[in-house]
């Protein structure tokens, strides 16, 4: 029974967490896709940037939270989620608009958001150097231990409030995105704009404010990506270096395009993720007694060391592009 | 006073001129239809009109106001509507979300329009919930004019409507035309069926290398020995 509730944390929650992280990065990545036509690359820097925006306004009130009684981080989010949305229209504004109206192939605009990327890492490094942070400094980080009416269980399912507050958000911002997009007069514009952009521009349909809803959208819901992950584990400067391949992975996954596609992708990897690194030698330890001598159960079992964790989205991404570039959803091929 | 009048259009895509002077005229309610032969220029003369090519020479007025190379987002908002030849429909949203789309630019009341729509295409009331994409040809070509036709153009340019479609869907187009001409509509058409566009057209403008062959009433055209011989196939 311990074993089963050790698998409940270190592969449901985790697996969640993490998949819900990636969802929201994917469901971006996707959505520019789907709009502008390319790869982003600088979308987990706007991940970056939002949870910065979130540390500063943190580290400026710090009491705000304690207030509401959640974390200062979670509800400095909305302010966060708006200041990367207005950085992310002035980086199209900027840089790609330009581009765009001098109809550079896609390729061009993919060079140019690696571009913006080296661009914001390198602010990031000159204002905020190399170390992590934390968002409870001032604070106590709420973790809660269920315990399970059985008794067999003596370990608990542990959960912290940054998760629960997680697993609120992304239901939230699905649900608003799905009604969003299928509800919405500008919702439905995106769509149409994604299937047939010159038959959006023939329609009349404002695409320039099309483009500027889509960059809100996902310049927010990195925003609160990056802050969400940063309030579960701490603020690292890197941080979208390491979450680019894995969000590229689950928007690939579901169907480059598919705003839903980006959700089940970031699940399916997330918990891909987690099953991998997972001690699989945990649920062979009970048998241990009734095992003939001559096997040695290992201490570890995993596919994969935890410390090569970032290998797994490669993998599922080199898998995919082979055998069904479509994705589960069949959307376009980048 | 004219609906839409092109005076010696020139142009094409890059350097290569399409048109060499192409002149055309419709007045309000009428019907025009394009015809000549591959590469003539039909299609690219109604880009031209609707501002999706650039016209390097030539004056373009609708209905009183000059237009020529004004954006097609504008053009839509002054009461004219294009349905290309191709990629016509948003194939990812239902039939619905289409005209919805079509009627972007308004911002009154339009769910008398969309009942309009299925009035004219009966076909697609049943449908109205289902992915345009999944429809067949003939009825994403009725998507297709309706998207358009809820804007309530007073000029609806129509790129090859029943290319690729059955003789059965083909009629039914044809009588959709005239249905909505008949509700004030002008429209302006390239069609590759040439006799029995002509048949319905109040003026015909036969193309050839990028300017007007022969323009002339849609009858007097269809027995125009001339016209028979070269265009119509005999």
């Amino acid at each position: 029974m311990n074993e089963f509730i050790f698998f409940i944390n270190k592969v449901v929650i985790s697996g969640s967490v993490i998949g819900s992280i990636y969802a929201m990065g994917a469901i971006g990545v996707t959505l520019v896709f789907a709009i502008l036509r390319f790869a982003h690359f600088a979308h987990g820097d706007l991940m970056t940037l939002g949870a910065f925006f979130s540390y500063i306004l943190v580290v400026l009130f710090p009491e705000a939270g304690s207030f509401i009684g959640l974390p200062t981080g979670f509800v400095m989010l909305p302010i966060a989620m708006a200041l990367t949305a207005i950085v992310a229209i002035l980086l199209d504004r900027s840089f790609y608009r330009p581009l765009r109206q001098n109809n550079v192939k896609p390729v061009v605009m993919v060079m140019a958001s690696i571009g913006v990327t080296l661009m914001i890492q390198g602010l990031i490094r000159v204002f905020a150097g190399p170390s992590s942070r934390n968002f409870f400094f001032a604070e106590r980080k709420d973790i809660f231990r269920i315990e399970l009416p059985f008794e067999l269980a003596s370990r608990k399912i542990v959960v912290t409030e940054p998760q629960l507050l997680l697993f609120v958000f992304i239901t939230v911002a699905v649900i608003s995105l799905h009604l969003f997009l299928t509800r919405s007069r500008l919702g439905k514009a995106m769509r149409a704009m994604s299937d047939n952009p010159d038959l959006s521009r023939v329609s009349g349909i404002n695409t320039t404010m099309v483009v500027w809803t889509t960059w809100i959208i996902a310049g927010s819901l990195a925003a609160a990506a990056g802050t969400l992950l940063s309030l579960d584990v701490t603020l690292k400067p890197d941080l979208s270096f390491n979450i680019l391949l894995p969000i590229f992975a689950a928007a690939i996954v579901g169907g480059v395009g598919h705003p839903y596609g980006a959700i089940a992708g970031g699940f399916v990897v997330g918990f891909a993720e987690t099953l991998s690194v997972f001690n699989w030698a945990i649920f062979l330890r009970p048998f241990r007694d009734s095992l003939p001598d001559w096997i040695d159960l290992p201490n570890k079992l995993a596919f994969v060391p935890t410390e090569y964790k970032i290998t797994v989205p490669f993998v599922i991404l080199v898998v995919i592009l082979i055998w069904r570039p479509t994705g589960i959803f069949k959307g376009q091929v980048l | 006073m004219a609906l839409i009048k092109a005076t010696g259009l020139h142009g094409g895509y890059g350097a290569m001129n399409i048109l060499n002077g192409v002149d055309m005229e419709i007045e309000e309610g009428e019907i025009g239809v394009i015809v000549g032969a591959n590469g003539a220029g039909k299609s690219t003369t109604l880009k031209a009109l609707f501002g999706l090519l650039n016209v390097t020479e030539g004056e373009i007025i609708f209905k009183g106001e000059t237009i020529t190379n004004m954006q097609p987002d504008k053009l839509v908002r002054r009461g004219m509507a294009f349905v290309p030849q191709e990629y016509n429909i948003f194939p990812s949203l239902t039939v619905q979300e289409n005209l919805e789309m079509g009627a972007f630019v308004r911002k009154d009341d339009f769910t008398h329009l969309i009942d309009q729509m299925y009035g004219y295409f009966p076909d697609l009331a049943g449908k109205r919930d289902q992915p345009a994409g999944e429809l067949s040809g003939g009825q994403r070509q009725m998507v297709a004019m309706s998207r358009a036709l809820m804007i309530e153009p007073s000029l609806l340019l129509l790129d090859e409507p029943t290319a690729g479609l059955s003789p059965l869907y083909m009629n039914e187009i044809f009588d959709r035309i005239i249905a909505i001409n008949k509700s004030g509509v002008g429209i302006l058409m390239v069609e590759q069926n040439a006799k029995q566009a002509l048949g319905i057209a109040h003026k015909g403008f036969v193309l050839a290398n990028g300017t007007n062959r022969f323009t002339d009433t849609g009858t007097n055209l269809l027995n125009d020995p001339e016209v028979a011989k070269s265009f119509l196939g005999g």
